[in-house]
């Protein structure tokens, strides 16, 4: 018999998922002992703990956010116990260095997905459905509105919007999430634009991320210094807060793009002065999840994260037993107004 | 966003065309758009854009029950499901674009300009549901994502890309090569874009061609503080401003038309105007106001008004029976005179148009009627004399002044110098937000509109809902609220705790049996949102029938 206890192997509490058996969390939202942290996004990578253990890629990104606390970096696949729980990480294919968290304890599995995207984006290492029995997954885009084009077209509709904005002597200003969202834009830029300038916050981001021995386009970063001249027909990567603050003046005369799955539907892409929207996500689309829902065979899918009704009632009707994981402690971090000012990974 | 790739012909031009003119919020950008599409476009193609961006679209030929329901079953979902994906999305065209699988074979059809498209439609318009469900699941086959979405707003009718009349007025300047106010009244009007070409829409009108065509309206702007800098009163014709729906009447080759401001010909709606025939001249054209009121017996040319609502009871029916029309009796107050004797005075002074209406009132005896009137001009030396009569307004059953500068032409469309709109301040009262419910367009992921509540003794009685007047900012802390505060899901809405108190700002308010309140409220909106109060602080059902009895 699996898991004599009895017990949840992972709970859903006031604090965050939390494995009784192995006395630690996932992503917890406020500070406990012992912490595995998904990715180094703000909504799942949280000051205050005592101890986290995460992916090698996500350590210098949570040094850079959360400042020096006692880490432990591990490899995909490299199992650690704890209080004789199993754990280890599984690529989650967000962004870079984020991981799936595989629990096994007396013969049941728990994965807890983070937050994932199926397609893979030559940056992360790319998403592996783990065979489990039970599936905590995200559904940030749990609607079948949301289905994405592949990353070459999106890439290929940025690089021609800015070609488009060069002809008519503006800059580009592209909108993304200073951490994953922003090196993909950077990537797909830079086949168009010789020299990309970007926010500070992004800066600071790409640095950590050359530091850790990933390879990426260089930047440079706008400062109060940058003459106004070097900003002429540019390309300029910034995160979302930036959208209606004066900082933005400097760079007139400007086209605003934004980058964010949100933009998949026209009335979101209008708000306030975007002149252009890109549905590029780092979350899995509606296919995306049915599709890594399945590949892990699991006997019951936790849904969490976004539209946990929908999804869940969907996959009941479809023949795998699904619950929501109810969790009224936690904001609900998925609408494109709180996400877009904040620098959530979506 | 694909304006730069290679250029598209037909059909998928226009769509561009609607996808750019929806991606920007400047004007200039949407008339450089228009003015790029009619350089290229067939003339054919080109009628029907005008036709379209003016309302003149075809009938709808199939319910958006329908449509889900094809889309539904082509995408395999369950009802329940797609739903939620429209309630996300809040427009149903962009819902099923967005469902639809990736087209399989682009290109692959027949019909290449939009005039094929809308002569499909045309022709299909009566045709069995079979029939048109067919061609629809076939276009939805071949065309792309944003082609689709227009697809389907053509096919359900509904653009809203915020193109006015001017905009396209000053859009086609550059290939017709004619003055802009020429243009507006080409375009306006009575005309069948099915049967109507180019060269026939824009040919010289003095050709007897359509009687029926109305000018352009010259529209107000709010004055707001801006009264204290219009110089002195007397530049000024200064009359109340009536609260009805605009209107001009056309007397032309012993025909009588009624067109509203939003040009659709309703002479069928209003038989009071009938007599027009008789008493107006030929080639007459009348700019006023229609309202409901009531002749005062025993009083020369004297009037009241009577709620607006009672106006609305008559536009929404197709057909007036006897009672409807003594229940809410109808009136024209006129206030301006665009055409004598088949001449267009348009460019004549004001002050002079006025002296003409008033002695075309008295020649024909108008001011015998019960349902004519000249609209009253109001003297006064000072504005402080104004100031305080425009505060009489709603006693009279106004809703504030109008000034109108004695020496100005009457213009094309909304112009800011010469009419100015100098309402009273709305009404306001304190609700409570009792439930809500998505948004649209984009604001379609947040709880926005809303319905508010008063107190009826211990009771909440919901008065009025409401969807404007927030910024965006607060928009999202309330739907925040909303979220953490539904007492019930009904479909899509929410039960909100009664515990937001807003202030509720409205432009009239009537008694009425269609609504459980007993009370109609005008144009309400949200102030602002009082966090300083409580739920208990809120109005009063009784205070809300004192304001009726006040002003009535
Ligand atoms: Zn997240
Ligand atoms: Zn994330």
């Amino acid at each position: 018999m699996r898991n004599p206890n009895h017990s949840q192997l992972i709970q859903f509490t006031d604090k965050g998922f939390y494995c009784p058996q192995g006395d630690f969390y996932i992503d917890p939202y406020r500070g406990v002992p012992k912490a595995i942290i998904t990715h180094a996004h703000s909504d799942h990578a949280r000051y205050g703990s005592e101890h986290y253990l995460c992916h090698r890629l996500t350590k210098p990104l949570l040094q850079l956010r959360l400042g020096n606390n006692h880490y432990q970096a591990v490899d995909w696949g490299e199992k650690v116990l704890i209080n004789g729980v199993e754990v280890s990480l599984h690529p989650s294919g967000h962004i870079i260095g984020a991981s799936q968290v595989r629990i096994a304890y007396g013969g049941e599995v728990w994965v807890a997905s983070g937050d994932y995207k199926t397609e893979n984006d030559g940056l992360s290492q790319a998403f592996e459905p783990i065979p489990c029995h039970h599936f905590i997954t995200e559904s940030t885009f749990g609607l079948p509105i949301y289905q994405w084009k592949p990353q070459h077209e999106m890439y290929a509709q940025i690089q021609q919007w800015i070609l488009h904005n060069q002809s008519n002597q503006c800059n580009s200003v592209l909108l993304a999430y200073s951490l994953g969202k922003a090196q993909r834009v950077i990537e797909a830029a830079s086949v168009v634009a010789k020299q990309i300038f970007v926010h500070g916050a992004i800066y600071n981001s790409q640095i950590a991320l050359q530091a850790a021995g990933i390879s990426l386009t260089d930047v440079q970063q706008i400062t109060p210094e940058t003459p106004k001249s070097a900003l002429k027909n540019a390309v300029i990567i910034a995160p979302p807060s930036v959208d209606g603050s004066p900082w933005l003046k400097k760079l007139k005369p400007y086209r605003l793009g934004v980058c964010s799955g949100w933009m998949q539907v026209r009335g979101n892409a209008r708000r306030g002065n975007v002149d252009a929207g890109f549905p590029l996500s780092d979350h899995a689309d509606w296919t995306g999840l049915l599709q890594a829902v399945k590949a892990t065979g699991a006997e019951k899918v936790w849904v969490n994260h976004g539209f946990q009704s929908v999804l869940a009632r969907y996959l009941n009707e479809q023949g795998i037993e699904a619950a929501e994981v109810k969790n009224e402690f936690r904001s609900v971090p998925t609408l494109p107004s709180t996400t877009i000012t904040d620098d959530y990974g979506e | 966003m694909e304006n730069n790739s290679q250029p598209k012909y037909g059909f998928s031009a226009f769509a561009s065309l609607v996808q750019e003119l929806g991606d920007t919020t400047k004007n200039n950008e949407k008339i450089a758009a228009l003015q790029a599409y009619f350089k290229s476009a067939s003339d054919k193609d080109k009628v029907w854009v005008i036709a379209i961006f003016s309302g003149r679209r075809p009938k709808r030929m199939v319910t958006s029950t329908q449509l889900q329901a094809w889309c539904a079953a082509t995408v395999e979902l369950p009802e329940w499901l797609f739903s939620e994906c429209y309630h996300t999305v809040g427009d149903l065209a962009e819902t099923i674009a967005l469902l639809l699988p990736p087209p399989l074979e682009i290109g692959s059809t027949t019909l290449q300009t939009l005039f094929d498209y809308l002569a499909t439609f045309l022709l299909l318009g009566k045709a069995e549901e079979s029939e048109k469900k067919e061609f629809i699941l076939s276009c939805w086959h071949h065309l792309d994502t944003a082609e689709r979405f227009v697809f389907n707003k053509l096919i359900t009718g509904g653009f809203r890309i915020g193109v006015s009349q001017n905009m396209l007025v000053q859009s086609l300047i550059d290939v017709l090569q004619i003055p802009s106010a020429t243009i507006a009244h080409r375009i306006s009007g009575n005309w069948d874009p099915a049967k109507t070409d180019w060269a026939t829409l824009f040919a010289d009108p003095t050709n007897g061609m359509d009687d029926s065509k109305p000018y352009p309206f010259y529209l107000a702007y709010p004055v707001e503080d801006k009264w204290a800098t219009l110089g002195s009163p007397d530049l000024w014709q200064v009359e109340w401003k009536w609260d009805g729906i605009r209107g001009q009447i056309i007397k032309r080759n012993n025909q009588l038309f009624v067109w509203s401001r939003g040009e659709e010909l309703i002479t069928d709606k209003f038989p009071e105007f009938s007599s027009l025939l008789e008493l107006l001249p030929n080639g007459t054209v009348l700019d006023g106001e229609i309202i409901c009121l009531e002749n005062r017996p025993n009083e020369v040319a004297t009037f009241t008004t009577l709620p607006f609502a009672l106006l609305q009871t008559r536009i929404s029916r197709k057909t007036i029976s006897k009672q409807q029309l003594a229940a809410a009796p109808v009136g024209f107050i006129a206030y301006d005179l665009l055409e004598l004797d088949s001449i267009d005075c348009r460019h004549l002074p004001m002050k002079e148009r006025r002296q003409t209406l008033e002695s075309l009132w008295k020649s024909r005896d108008l001011n015998k009627s019960i349902a004519f009137y000249l609209s009253p001009t109001i003297n006064a030396t000072t504005w402080e004399e104004l100031v305080a009569i425009r505060l009489q307004a709603r006693l009279v059953g106004s809703e504030g002044l109008m000034l109108k500068r004695v020496d100005s032409p009457y213009q094309v469309g909304r112009k800011v110098g010469d009419w100015w709109k100098w309402k009273i301040d709305p009404f306001v009262i304190d609700a409570v937000l009792i439930y809500a419910q998505k948004g649209h367009g984009r604001r379609s992921n947040l709880y926005t509109d809303y319905t508010f509540a008063v107190k009826d003794g211990d009771r909440l009685v919901t008065v009025a809902k409401a969807y404007s007047g927030l910024t965006d900012k607060e928009f999202v802390q309330v739907d925040a609220f909303v979220k953490a505060n539904s007492i019930e899901k009904f479909g899509p809405v929410r039960t909100v705790k009664p515990e937001l108190v807003f202030e509720i700002a409205f432009e009239g308010i009537a008694a009425s049996n269609r609504h459980k309140s007993g009370v109609a409220l005008r144009f309400p909106r949200m102030n602002r949102w009082r966090t300083d109060k409580k739920a208990s602080d809120i109005n009063t059902l009784a205070d809300l029938k004192q304001m009726i009895a006040a002003y009535h």
